[in-house]
């Protein structure tokens, strides 16, 4: 298990990654927060898990199929009406610059 | 200058390749899958990644993308899974994208190309997974006006989307290309993707770097560096060759040998634009999308695929070669479409000479396909009519080149036995000796001349002959009538 | 309190022409009118349309197994009326343009949607005073929480504004305010119940289940919910028996489980431990055997649960960034990176800020084995403690919650206090099985407070799980108990 104990580097890292901006004050708050709830986590380190498979699915079961037959379409004013902002049938946001035209990858 | 020099170098490019699968409806949900529609028009909820949406997969696009990992020589994973990759992107609605992280649908392929030097050149497939695909984003208002803001058009988010990775292997631009239209045939042989370069259909990207070894003996590695996004065979080729030019040209001037980067492609001035470093390493927190069930492929289903991808471009042009004995060019045409190879296999089937076949379907079949702007197994030519056309020509019962062309015309509007068409056609050639020998003898008898000058030497005056003769009976087999002649003359 | 109060007696009184759909609807929508601005269970009521489908029903126009009664949805389960903001600032003004099955089925069920109930944001929280509208109080004693995140469907339900409610559960949040306000409550197999349209908090634990003051009134609920959805890959595709079929028929030779590790969880109030003592004794009394049992992996429950959980959420809520729908920050931004990050601060509040910092740091880099994956192999663990425990008993019989209600704040300082209190219910979440809360008692001083008690069952025996809980409800008195103030 990694050190439990976490930075406000740290912190302010993985709110950068997760789009979130907190203030210095929140930063500060957050940190010993986070160290006592991971300290509480981390003691799932002193279970012995060799061999076991991790239960990613609640369910046996697998190849849950769609037949590929096209269905609908929102009308469009269904699909902008909760935009904060939009441009004609679009969806509009402040300048995205110097990227890809698309981020697909 | 500096001391350094480059005694020899090697090149290393790999080849990263999405192709969008042309299904009927997207990857994770039923909106259509379509192209040039009005934007915002291909979204339901679940594209547009709504509060409470699910994913249920596309079943098709498995298996297309399974034919693709065969056909590329890859192993099909008896067992694989949905991962989420995150990411922040105002094209990526859920701000993750359903991908498959380590445990690909394909992976350890092989696939052959045909190098400059003639000789066969084996790229090494290290994967090839299935991924939704993005939206778009626009920097312009339709139109083309300039906007200062950014928009969004979600029609292309949610569609199936085939990443294959290459090893790194190719060690020219020219193999990079080949490798890309040689897989563009593949996909439309197989039917999965149209793989139309100007519509994004396939999108590449290849990984250069280059191992350069100096006057010492030491080696120095370039750092390897992308191209995004490149969506043309002469492109892809141009940027390859550019890229590598600009590592060893960069190297050779200040010895450095570069971050590990992402480029562009500047078409404009044909020049790789530095885009990012990579070391603002993207940490895409993959897990595995607990609203999906992992697929598992039995070899009854392999088996299926397999079945009805039949056999693949490569091995057909190898069979008609080796074993039907065709040329390698004619091999190459009539195997490059599927449909015209198995009517070329189904004429042949039917009894026919198979370089017969080859002959008539080459040039009187494209000719008309050309002329009706059809591909050539869309004309609704039957095999068994294709072979008795063929027979006709080699019983001598109808000439090759201008007749046999009409017949086969003739066939596309009216399904009857090639001789029957032949002769309401009045194209059929007769082969009765005595209606020839007839024709011979009254020639002989009113054109004594002509005759003369042949018996006196003038070698030229036989071709004059058998045009008399032809012109005496309409309809004769001008093989026949030039033995019978040579005989009656002997 | 209603006329009519639960279910069966509201589809009684309908049927027999006793009482209008449209007078029960608007009992219910007055008793709301009186006493929601004390309790705020509702984040937003629909009474035109409420009686707009009353008389539906009144004129036979609108028929079904639940025609006609008045129910509140949780306000995670998308309508195409009204509102879904999983009170949450960030989507304060979402409509959705498609509904949930589980709404469409109860609608097509006949049953009214008076409202939608309020909750711990995005379902995350014990108490329901994570909400960006406010706290919803507990009727039994408004001081007190109603448990969460279901607390404002709970609440709803306790003070008699509706004949049942809807919730969803993660780790106990349909239970445990089940619990801690005298109802009943269950939490259905994962899978059993289509999670389309329901707002997702943790993908793999999420199920949505009803709340009601009868086992009878929940299996009726259970009915109309379960089933097979296409548009949902875990849902199952078994068939879906009649939870009232056999319902009254006792189970012969009933062993019930005794965990030894939920004998020594620390924390236990000692009236919650007394309370469950004489519902043991009960069950034995009707016949039931006891059986020792053993979960070994309890203690890392919580541990597995607050790893797996807060993973799923940073990846659930990644998709509220101000862009397609939802909040957007008013304040100038330089690139489309400050305006997801202004956005999303502002947007949601710190308990799910919090959940998201730590889902983020145990997926980044270098982590994911360590957390995420150990603990899902923890998890496997955990779900084959309880196989092994079913081999000898039925259903394994525990407290729902430590503590009766506790008190507005008392909690809410210590984020790691507030995630004990789901120590009996997560594990049900974690091992996919069901659970459900029976009310068995009442504290004694100040105030008496609802105690609840939870019988947990394997996989998909639901049916026998209600059969066993009507066991018990039929020979107490405590599901007839309703706060003094409703």
């Amino acid at each position: 298990m990694p050190d439990p104990r976490i930075s406000l580097e740290q912190v302010r890292h993985v709110a950068k990654l997760a789009r979130l901006e907190l203030t210095d004050d929140q930063i500060r708050k957050f940190t010993p927060q986070l160290e006592s709830i991971l300290q509480y986590v981390a003691k799932i380190a002193e279970v012995d898990v060799t061999g076991v498979e991790p239960m990613a699915h609640a369910l046996p079961i697998h190849n849950v199929f769609r037949e590929d037959i096209p269905g609908p379409s929102l009308p469009l004013d269904e699909v902008l009406k909760n935009a904060p902002e939009t441009d004609g049938p679009f969806f509009k946001v402040p300048k995205v610059i110097g990227a890809d035209e698309d981020s697909a990858r | 200058m500096s001391d350094r020099i480059c005694k020899f170098y090697e090149v290393l490019v790999g080849l990263e390749i999405h192709i969008q699968l042309a299904t009927r409806s997207k990857m994770f949900t039923a909106a259509p899958n379509a192209f040039g529609q009005p934007p915002n028009s291909l979204v339901d909820p679940q594209v547009l990644g709504l509060p409470g949406v699910l994913p249920v997969m596309n079943k098709r696009a498995v298996e297309y993308s399974i034919k693709v990992g065969l056909a590329l020589g890859c192993q099909i994973a008896p067992f694989t899974k949905w991962d989420r990759k995150s990411y922040y992107y105002p094209d990526l609605p859920k701000n993750y994208q359903i991908s498959q992280y380590d445990l690909p649908l394909c992976s350890s392929g092989t696939f052959d190309i045909p190098d400059d030097d003639g000789s066969t050149k084996t790229i090494r497939i290290r994967r090839a997974h299935l991924e939704e695909d993005a939206g778009k984003l626009i920097h312009e208002a339709p139109g083309g006006h300039p906007i200062d803001y950014t928009i969004v058009d979600l029609n292309r988010a949610g569609t199936p989307l085939l990443e294959i990775v290459t090893e790194p292997d190719f060690t020219t631009p020219r193999q990079v290309t080949t490798f890309a239209q040689e897989l563009q045939k593949i996909v439309q042989y197989l039917g999965v993707s149209e793989g139309q370069m100007q519509m994004g259909h396939m999108r590449f990207e290849p990984n250069i770097n280059l191992h350069v070894t100096d006057q010492t003996g030491v080696v120095h590695r370039t750092a390897i560096t992308e191209i995004k996004n490149l969506n043309s065979f002469s492109v892809l080729e141009k940027a390859t060759a550019y890229e590598i030019q600009r590592q060893l040209h960069q190297w050779l001037e200040t010895g450095a040998l570069g971050q590990k980067s992402t480029y562009g492609w500047d078409d404009a001035r044909e020049i790789t634009v530095h885009q990012r470093d990579k070391e603002e390493a993207n940490d895409y927190r993959y897990f595995p999308d607990p609203d999906l069930v992992p697929v598992i492929v039995d070899d009854t289903w392999l088996a299926e695929l397999k079945r009805q991808i039949g056999e693949l471009p490569a091995a057909r042009r190898k069979r008609y070669v080796e074993s039907v004995g065709l040329s390698p060019v004619d091999a190459a045409t009539l195997a490059a479409d599927r449909h015209t190879g198995d009517l070329f296999d189904q004429s042949v089937a039917a009894g026919a000479a198979p370089k017969r076949v080859a002959t008539l379907l080459l040039s009187h079949g494209r000719r008309l396909a050309n002329e009706s702007g059809k591909p050539l197994a869309q004309l609704n030519l039957k095999p068994n009519r294709i072979a008795e056309l063929a027979n006709l020509i080699d019983q001598n019962k109808i000439a090759p080149a201008e007749p046999a062309g009409k017949v086969l015309e003739r066939l596309l509007q009216q399904d009857a036995p090639a001789e029957q068409i032949a002769s309401e056609l009045g194209l059929l050639q007769s082969s009765d000796t005595s209606a020839i020998e007839a024709a011979i003898e009254a020639l002989i008898a009113q054109n004594p001349k002509p005759l003369q000058d042949y018996k006196s030497g003038k070698q030229a005056a036989f071709g004059a002959l058998v045009g008399m003769v032809m012109k005496q009976a309409k309809g004769l087999n001008p093989k026949l009538v030039q033995e019978r002649l040579k005989q009656k003359l002997g | 309190m209603l006329a009519f109060d639960t279910i069966a007696d509201a589809i009684q009184a309908i049927r027999s022409k006793t009482i209008s759909s449209t007078q029960l609807v608007r009992y219910a929508l007055a008793q709301i009118d009186k006493l929601d601005p004390a309790i705020k269970a509702f984040n937003s009521v629909y009474p035109d349309q409420s009686l707009a489908r009353a008389k539906e029903v009144d004129a036979g126009r609108i028929t079904g197994p639940l025609a006609g009664v008045p129910i509140a949805l949780k306000d995670n389960i998308c309508t195409t009326f009204g509102t879904t903001t999983c009170s949450s600032k960030i989507l304060a003004n979402f409509r959705s343009p498609y509904a949930a099955t589980v709404a469409k089925k109860l609608e097509a069920a006949g049953a009214i949607i008076l409202g939608k109930t309020n909750l711990d944001e995005f379902a995350r929280g014990s108490s329901t005073e994570n909400s960006a509208f406010g706290p919803t109080r507990n009727p039994w004693d408004t001081a007190r929480v109603p448990g969460g995140s279901s607390g404002g469907s709970a609440a709803a339900l306790a003070a008699g504004m509706c004949c049942a409610s809807i919730g969803s559960d993660t780790g106990g949040s349909i239970r445990q305010p089940a619990s801690l306000c005298g109802l009943v409550g269950l939490k259905p197999t994962y899978g059993r119940v289509s999670r389309y349209g329901l707002v997702a908090y943790a993908s793999s634990l999420d199920q949505i289940g009803p709340l009601a003051w009868t086992v009878a009134d929940a299996a009726t609920l259970l009915n109309v919910i379960a089933g097979h959805d296409p548009n949902d890959s875990t849902s199952v595709p078994h068939p879906r028996p009649d939870y009232l079929a056999h319902l009254h028929q006792p189970i012969k030779g009933l062993r019930l489980g005794i965990a030894k590790e939920y004998q020594l969880a620390s924390g236990i109030d000692p009236q919650v431990k007394t309370a469950v003592a004489a519902a043991i004794k009960t069950y034995q009394a009707l016949g039931a055997q006891l059986v020792d049992v053993s979960l070994p992996h309890t203690e890392y429950g919580i541990a597995a649960y607050y790893i797996i959980a807060p993973c799923e959420a940073s990846s659930n809520l990644a998709r509220y960034d101000g862009v397609h729908f939802g909040h957007r920050t008013k304040e100038p931004v330089r690139d489309i990176i400050e305006l997801f990050s202004k956005s999303r601060a502002e947007g949601f509040g710190e308990e799910v800020q919090r959940r998201i910092m730590i889902g983020t740091y145990a997926l980044s880099s270098g982590y994911y084995d360590a957390y995420y994956l150990r603990a899902l192999k923890v998890r496997t663990l955990i779900r084959r403690d309880f196989d092994n425990a079913f081999t000898h008993c039925h259903a394994i019989l525990c407290p729902t919650s430590p503590v009766p209600a506790f008190a507005v704040g008392e909690k809410s300082a210590d984020p790691l206090q507030m995630y004990l209190v789901d120590v009996f219910t997560v594990t049900a979440n974690i091992a996919a099985i069901p659970g459900i809360s029976l009310p068995c008692g009442f504290t004694a001083a100040p105030k008496p407070l609802p105690i609840g008690l939870q019988l947990l069952g394997p996989a998909f025996t639901e049916q026998k799980l209600l059969r066993i809980a009507q066991m018990y409800e039929s020979a107490t008195p405590w599901h007839n108990h309703r706060p003094p103030l409703a």
